[in-house]
Order: structure tokens, then C-alpha cells, then sequence
């Protein structure tokens, strides 16, 4: 009796194993049978509004297609396109920004589509180098954004300044900023970043990279000049660091009017109409400096998978998405700025207020594509944090030292 | 007795004994298989991955995978370069953080421990909300966390109180002794001067937490301390109440008493914490993920947040996955070194007369 028992029990406590395996092994075969019909769309979301945008173009496209199209916000986009990657079967359709090209190209992980587009010259020039390598142009931009310079009208009021006084040059920014900086108000705020330090760097002609970044030039004498600016900026009270006011990004400052100026770009219009739709503010292009008027772009592209199972239909939405009646639809309902030049004249009409990013694009550049290069970006960041006091050309030299590695 | 029984006897015995392993095989077998599955596998393809090229596309294990050696530990252990800074800095961070965090947190588990061990009333209170932050997800309370330490937060308003300016906290990366040397007035040596290890200068090595990270160790001394402390309880549960009266028969003070009689008594339980506090310590990952990632100006990055950082941000599989794997050695060589240290040392007095009670069999050596 008693052993009965224990078999039975033996027996229960295998099968359970067995059951347990044949758990483990079931993942992963049944639903390929279906991705002839289907695509899969994974995207970093800046929020509900973009989420709605991009639910409702899929329905839209599915209707016209046929083909179904299932769009998931991801919470970490790098994470879950890593394991995506791993397991052999990723999401078709992904955000994808010109710093990641390289290693994903290198990996073998994206399809080349953006050369065959009807519409591939019609994306600027500079989005395109962006997310060209070897001279393959991987991904359709999806839209673009140059950094300008944000002001508070009520603050620059109460100082007594007027519109002539807005800056086209170091000087004129050197002034207002000054006068701004009253009453624990300051006058602009940076993050310490690359991101923030850069426009300066290429107002003053220099850069970090040669145009072709075969060459290193973090620690030119331009890039010096200025660093130095800022670091002046900052020394004399007209310019604070985000991380001094305890803020996690300018906009925050920005919208508790704690800071008169910030350098963003259009993503700073959602988070002030949600966050802070008091604040009166309007959005001119950054100073000029000693070369002449320059900016940074930021922009995300449509990356389509090497491994998707439907590259055809894939290529197809984005033509779909890319069109320029559908940037604008985008750019109305959470906007980004659309990355067709044909689309420019349209969004210069409808939204005069924010032209300053979009005319902020020509001859500004964004993060080099260099492999390795956002290491390199995240020390540089990390020695910016003590911007105020730092020896700049020991700065700028360690950064050089670490460009170069890159291109040995 | 055994030997002298009959064959027939032997035989259904051995039958029966048999028929006793299987089954006890066939219960341990789920056990077995999912620590195989869940753990040996995933350790065993890790190690491969760590000397492998893999790229994170498809698996590691798949053909055209290649092996490359001790190269991903020699590109950040041997290759001087950014690597090299970033793995260094991360090993400083985190020595900081175990150095100081690991005797706070005991110190402060064994004293609530000793606080709340008598049965008084009210005792079970305390008990549960020194726990509580235990139970509490990491998560939530590095998020309070930031908020209370915010430039602008609770913190430097009291302290605003009390005519102090407080600094930004999670945005200040000058090393604590930094402060303290800037305090008396040695200002900080000319950069690119003198001595570097793994990338890493002296002052840095030397310049202590940064005070972000000494707000995660502040949150460590909160939320580590109730689980120890509940360890410690058993310890001193275990401790009889005779053992006490005696020693206070002998005359002795409290803190005689505490440092010759409980201390000792608690040695095992008190290695146990210490080894699963420094494990713990070395292992920090969640508040770094969701409090600072790493800044400011890397000072809270370890070396648990560089492997996600290589692995995931970079595709740095195999340098991630070795950074992994020296993080065990390390923490191998770490609990050695406790055990070391802990260790009874049997050339004092009052060894050789723990040693001679032991022979005795005294029921509180029994861990």
C-alpha cells in the first residue's frame, strides 16, 4: 500500500516534469504559419499622442493592403530590439536613429531599402548622409528636428527687452542672457551634453569628426573657443547647467519658468503644451557664431529588419508612412517635423511658430556614425557635468584621445 | 547486524532501496532540471558568449559564432582605451559602495536586531516597519529616493532650515573625500598629472563615493537592514537565555557581555550577512538602472550596469558578458577574503576555550 502510494506520487512528480518541458519546448513554432499576412511595428513612444498617430496609419494602410499591422510602444527600444535580434525573429518595422546604424549594419541586422524609394531624393541631404553608410542608404528618416533657441516672453519683457534684441551672434546671446539672469530667474540653461555644447562647437567651425569622420578633430582651437564660451557663459551667472538646478532637462526649467532661454528642439512643443501650456514662449534659431550659423539635428528613421519575413510589404508602409500627406499628419498630431523637403512648404504654413527647427537643418549636423562613437559621446557628457570648472583643452584632449581610437 | 541477515532478505531490501533512489531521483528531477535549464544553461552560454564574437544576432550557438579567446577580457582588462576608464571607474564606484555600505548596513542590522530581540511590547511594530523597506520594490524606493534628494527636494529644505545649502545630490559627482580635502582647503591636483590604473587617475581612486552615490548607499543602509536584520534575530534567538544570566552572575557589564558573549555566539551568523550584504553590494543594478544610469558624470555606474551597458546599448555581447564573469570573480575572491578574516582563530585564549566547549557539543555552534 504503502509503495503504491509512493509510485503514484513518483509518477505524478515526472509527469509534471515532462508537462513542464513540452512547456519550454512549445514557444517559437506556431506563429510563423501567418507572417505572410502580418507585420509587426516597434517604436519608442514619446507619448499617447504619438502612440494614437501611428495606430490610427496602420489602419489606415491595413485597410488599403489587407495586410495586418500590430504597432507596440516598447518601454526600452534598444532592449527589445536586442532580444528580437537574438531570437531570430524581431519586429519588422523599428525606430532606428543614425548613432545605431552602424553597429546594426555591422550586425547584419538591417535590410537596405531607402535607395529604392521613389521619394529617396526627396529626404534633405544632410537626413540621408545620416543614415547612409557605405554608401548604402539604409532607412527612411522618419522626421528631423534642428536644436533652436527657446525664449520666455514674459521674462524677456520684464527685463525691457524687445524683438530687435533677439541674438544672431555669441555677443548679442552673451547680452541678453546677462540681462535675463535676475531674481533667481537664469537667463539659459544647458544640459551638459554634447547635444547642447555642440552647436557652439560648430558655430565656432569646428567639430568632432572630419566630414568623411576618418579624421579626429574633438580638440581643435575652435572647439576650444567654444567651450569656453559657455564655460564663460556659465562663470559669469547668464547661463546655468540643468544639473545645478536640479532639473532632469532645460524644458523642466523652461516650463517652471526658472530658466528665460533653453536650446531644444520639437520635441520641447508636446512637453510645454501637456506640461506647461501657461508659459508664453516663442522659438527663434540659435546665434550665429564666429563661422556663421550652424545647429544640430536630431531625427529617428523607419529601420526594417534583414531577418522580417515580409520586407516587401514592410518597404511598402514606410513608402506609406514617409509620404508627405502622412508627415504632416503626423506633425498635427504630435509634431515631429516632417523629412521630405516637398512637405516643408505645407508645414511652414501651418505651423509658423516652430519654422525655427526646420530652418535650423541646413548646414548642421548630428551625432557622427562612427562605430563606437556613443562611449566616447557618454565620458565626453560625463566630463561636461564639471563644465564650470574644467580645463577645456584637457577636455577637449581626452576626448580626442578616445576619437581616435575610433579611427585607427 | 546488517551482515549477518539472509540473502533472500538482503535482496528484497536492496530491491526496496532501489525502488527508494528512483523515486527519490524522479522528486528531485524538476528540481534538478529547472536549475539545469534555468541557471547551469544560461551560466554555461554566457561563459561562451564571454569568448566568442557573437554579435547578438541569432543564437550564440549557431554556426559562424567564432571563438575568439581571452579577447573580450583583454579589450577593457589589458587594452588601455575608453573601456579600460569605464571598467575601471565602475570597479572604484562599486568598492566604495561595498567599503562603506557593507559595515553600515550590518552595523545597523545587528543594532536593530539587539533593539527589537527582547520581547517588550510595542516589539512587534518596530520589528515590521524595519522590514518594510525590504519588501519594498527597489524601484519605488530609488524613485522616493530622488525625489527626497532632488536639489530642490525635502532633504535640502530641512537643511535650508538649519542655514545649510545643501548640494544637488544625484547630480553632484565630487568624490566625498574630494569634498572633505576641498573643505580644509587642498584643492584638486592639475589633471594629467602622475600615477593611472585601468584608466582611472589617483585622485579619482582616492577621491571616495561621490556623494550620488552615497545617497544610493544611504538607501541601501534603509532598505538592506531589515532583511539582515531579521537574520541576526534568528542568530540571537538561538543564544539561550542562561548563557546570558551567567555571564551576568560573573559581574559582567552590558557591553562585556555583548562583545564577549553575543559577538562571539553570532560569528556564523554574522559571516552569513556580511557575505550575502557584499554579494548584494557588488551585484547593484536596479536603483543605477532606474535612479541615474550610471551618472553623474559616471560615478554610480558598476560593474553590473556597464555589462547591460556593453551588452545592450553597444552590442557588446562578449565584453559584456566577460565584465559579468570577472564581477563573479570578484565577489568570489571577496567572500574568501571574509571567510579568511572571520576565521576562528585557534592560537588566542579564549579560541582554545571555544574550542573546548565545541568538543563539548554546545548546541549554539550548530550552524
Amino acid at each position: 500500500m504503502r509503495r503504491t502510494t509512493r509510485f503514484a506520487m513518483a509518477a505524478v512528480a515526472g509527469l509534471s516534469t515532462v508537462s513542464l518541458l513540452a512547456a519550454c519546448a512549445g514557444g517559437g513554432t506556431a506563429d510563423n504559419a501567418d507572417a505572410g499576412g502580418s507585420l509587426q511595428v516597434l517604436f519608442g513612444t514619446s507619448g499617447e499622442a504619438e502612440t494614437a498617430a501611428l495606430e490610427a496609419a496602420a489602419e489606415a494602410w491595413s485597410e488599403e493592403s489587407g495586410i495586418e499591422v500590430t504597432v507596440t510602444p516598447a518601454t526600452d527600444l534598444a532592449q527589445e530590439l536586442a532580444q528580437g535580434f537574438a531570437t531570430g525573429e524581431p519586429a519588422d518595422i523599428f525606430y532606428v536613429s543614425p548613432e545605431q546604424i552602424t553597429a546594426l549594419v555591422d550586425a547584419g541586422n538591417l535590410y537596405p531599402y531607402a535607395d529604392e524609394l521613389e521619394s529617396a531624393d526627396d529626404f534633405y541631404p544632410e537626413l540621408r548622409e545620416a543614415y547612409t553608410k557605405d554608401g548604402v542608404f539604409y532607412a527612411a528618416p522618419k522626421d528631423v528636428g534642428a536644436l533652436a533657441l527657446a525664449i520666455n516672453l514674459d521674462l524677456w519683457e520684464a527685463a525691457g527687452l524687445t524683438d530687435a534684441d533677439i541674438p544672431t551672434t555669441w555677443d548679442e546671446l552673451s547680452t541678453v542672457a546677462a540681462k535675463l539672469s535676475t531674481n533667481g530667474v537664469s537667463g539659459l540653461t544647458l544640459s551638459p551634453d554634447l547635444a547642447r555644447v555642440g552647436p557652439f562647437m560648430l558655430q565656432a567651425g569646428g567639430w568632432v569628426f572630419n566630414d568623411a569622420q576618418t579624421e579626429a578633430t574633438a580638440d581643435s582651437t575652435a572647439n576650444v573657443d567654444a567651450l569656453e564660451y559657455v564655460q564663460g557663459l556659465l562663470n559669469d551667472g547668464s547661463a546655468t547647467l540643468t544639473t545645478d538646478l536640479g532639473v532632469g532637462w532645460s524644458g523642466e526649467a523652461f516650463g517652471k519658468q526658472a530658466s528665460a532661454m533653453v536650446i531644444e528642439g520639437p520635441w520641447l512643443e508636446g512637453a510645454m503644451a501637456a506640461d506647461y501650456p501657461e508659459v508664453d514662449y516663442r522659438v527663434v534659431e540659435l546665434p550665429a557664431g564666429p563661422d556663421g550659423a550652424a545647429s544640430m539635428f536630431f531625427t529617428n528613421a523607419w529601420g526594417i529588419a534583414a531577418e522580417s519575413k515580409n520586407t516587401d510589404a514592410a518597404v511598402d508602409f514606410v513608402e506609406f508612412l514617409t509620404t508627405p500627406e502622412q508627415q504632416m499628419e503626423f506633425a498635427r498630431a504630435f509634431g515631429p517635423i516632417p523629412a521630405r523637403i516637398s512637405a516643408a512648404d505645407a508645414y511652414r504654413s501651418e505651423f509658423p511658430d516652430t519654422v525655427a527647427y526646420l530652418d535650423g537643418i541646413e548646414g548642421s549636423k548630428t551625432y557622427p556614425t562612427i562605430a563606437g562613437f556613443s562611449e566616447v559621446m557618454a565620458d565626453m557628457n560625463a566630463q561636461l557635468f564639471e563644465l564650470k570648472t574644467a580645463d577645456i583643452p584637457s577636455l577637449l584632449g581626452s576626448v580626442q584621445k578616445n576619437l581616435e581610437a575610433l579611427t585607427k | 547486524m546488517r551482515s549477518i541477515a539472509t540473502a533472500p532478505r538482503r535482496r528484497r531490501r536492496s530491491r526496496e532501496a532501489r525502488g527508494r533512489a528512483l523515486a527519490g531521483l524522479l522528486f528531485v528531477a524538476p528540481a534538478v532540471i529547472i536549475l539545469g535549464v534555468f541557471l547551469f544553461l544560461p551560466i554555461l552560454t554566457a561563459g561562451w558568449v564571454s569568448v566568442s564574437d557573437w554579435n547578438g544576432k541569432g543564437s550564440p550557438l549557431q554556426p559562424g559564432v567564432e571563438f575568439v579567446g581571452t579577447a573580450n577580457y583583454a579589450s577593457f582588462l589589458t587594452e588601455e582605451g575608453l573601456a579600460q576608464k569605464d571598467f575601471g571607474t565602475s570597479i572604484r564606484n562599486n568598492l566604495y559602495y561595498v567599503l562603506v555600505s557593507v559595515p553600515l548596513v550590518t552595523a545597523i542590522a545587528l543594532a536593530l536586531a539587539l533593539m527589537v530581540n527582547k520581547s517588550r511590547r510595542g516589539n512587534g511594530v518596530f520589528r515590521t516597519a524595519f522590514y518594510f523597506p525590504s519588501v519594498t520594490s527597489s524601484v519605488a524606493l530609488t524613485v522616493i529616493f530622488l525625489f527626497l534628494f532632488n536639489s530642490t527636494g525635502v532633504v535640502n529644505e530641512i537643511l535650508s532650515l538649519i542655514n545649510v545649502e545643501g548640494p544637488t545630490w544625484m547630480a553632484d559627482p565630487r568624490g566625498i573625500f574630494h569634498l572633505a580635502l576641498e573643505g580644509l582647503g587642498i584643492p584638486k591636483p592639475a589633471p594629467g598629472a602622475g600615477f593611472e590604473f585601468w584608466g582611472v587617475s589617483w585622485w579619482d581612486w582616492l577621491s571616495g563615493p561621490s556623494v550620488a552615490m552615497t545617497v544610493f548607499i544611504l538607501m541601501a543602509a534603509l532598505a538592506a537592514s531589515g532583511t539582515f536584520m531579521l537574520i541576526f534575530l534568528a542568530g540571537l534567538q538561538q543564544i539561550s537565555d542562561e548563557i546570558e544570566e551567567a555571564a551576568i552572575i560573573d559581574g559582567t557589564t552590558r557591553w562585556q557581555r555583548f562583545r564577549y558573549v553575543t559577538l562571539p555566539m553570532l560569528r556564523p551568523t554574522l559571516f552569513t550577512v556580511l557575505t550575502l550584504c557584499m554579494i548584494g553590494s557588488w551585484q547593484v543594478f536596479d536603483q543605477i538602472y532606474t535612479g541615474s544610469q550610471g551618472n553623474p558624470a559616471k560615478t554610480t555606474l558598476t560593474p553590473a550596469y556597464l555589462s547591460y551597458e556593453w551588452s545592450f546599448k553597444s552590442s557588446d555581447w562578449g565584453q559584456g558578458a566577460a565584465v559579468s564573469f570577472i564581477l563573479f570573480a570578484i565577489i568570489l575572491l571577496f567572500t574568501l577574503l571574509q571567510r579568511w578574516g572571520l576565521r576562528e582563530r585557534t592560537s588566542d585564549r579564549s579560541g582554545r576555550l571555544r574550542a573546548a566547549r565545541t568538543q563539548k557539543g554546545d548546541p549554539s555552534e550548530d550552524h
